[in-house]
């Protein structure tokens, strides 16, 4: 059986699943964060996909959207940056990774 | 690439991805979580985009998922202790998680180009990806790079002010 786009597509799709399904379920902040990073990927994994189908005049893949998975990559890079910089002063603060414990904007 | 390939990395990917979730120890999910990157970089491979997954490996599964591990292990964190969950919220994201897979499998179900198999690339055809996209990137997108290289910059700031002990 041919491997078609779809297959990748849906690989894409259920790994932003799993991602999506990590944010909603687990309480530990740093997990949360795994799991956006997941998602992420999950996009990129799409973008490459529709990259190779896409095929130019030329017939080599539009490399357009590799260029932007080249700037998701950047730009995630510098969130965990910024996210676990924010997690660690949280973690001073509060002494708690664990979401229930930090409610204080929670209507 | 083969398809015998493409099943194994994608389980790889998917499996490591349910293990991300699933592990208690955030340890364990960080690196599960890299070997899911690893498969996802194979994938990329198999899709042709060499420069994309070996950025991956480098960028993610090396440097990002490091600095994971640096401050799970900075923060000492220990399996989580068990709490008293609240069914109904767990019930609620587990059944927007699956209403979305659903709608997932629905779309692709009727996305007609994706039942095609991927074109052949031109015989004799060398893929020369670290040139066409550093091409792109420096001509087409050359504004975007510029502001993307600001970005940076002003993460580097920002987490250099979070990271500073007393903020004045």
């Amino acid at each position: 059986m041919n491997i078609t786009l779809n297959h990748y597509l849906a690989v894409s799709g259920l790994l932003f699943t799993i991602g999506f399904a990590g944010v909603l379920l687990r309480r530990n902040i740093i997990i949360i964060f795994m799991c956006l990073e997941l998602m992420l990927n999950a996009a990129n994994l799409s973008l490459v996909a529709f990259s190779r189908y896409n095929v130019g005049a030329d017939g080599l893949p539009n490399y357009n959207a590799q260029v932007l998975v080249f700037f998701i990559i950047t730009v995630a890079a510098a969130e965990v940056a910024v996210g676990l910089a924010i997690i660690v002063a949280l973690f001073r603060a509060r002494a708690t990774t664990h979401v229930e414990d930090i409610a204080t904007l929670k209507f | 690439m083969s398809p015998i390939l493409f099943w194994l990395f994608a389980f790889m990917t998917l499996v490591f991805g349910v293990a991300v979730v699933a592990n208690r120890n955030p340890v364990a999910s960080a690196l599960s979580l890299v070997v899911c990157f690893l498969g996802l970089a194979a994938l990329f491979a198999g899709l042709d985009a060499f420069f994309v997954g070996v950025i991956q490996i480098l960028v993610y599964a090396g440097a990002v998922m490091v600095l994971f591990l640096f401050i799970i292990m900075l923060l000492d964190l220990r399996v989580e202790a068990r709490r008293k969950i609240n069914p109904l919220a767990y019930a609620g994201g587990g059944a927007v998680a699956l209403l979305f897979a659903a709608e997932l499998w629905l779309v692709l179900k009727r996305f007609v180009p994706g039942h095609s198999p991927f074109p052949d690339l031109p015989t004799g055809a060398k893929i020369d990806d670290v040139r066409a996209i550093g091409t792109t990137l420096f001509s087409t997108h050359n504004l975007p790079f510029q502001v993307v290289g600001v970005l940076i910059l002003v993460a580097t700031i920002g987490v250099v002010i979070l990271s500073k002990r007393e903020l004045k």
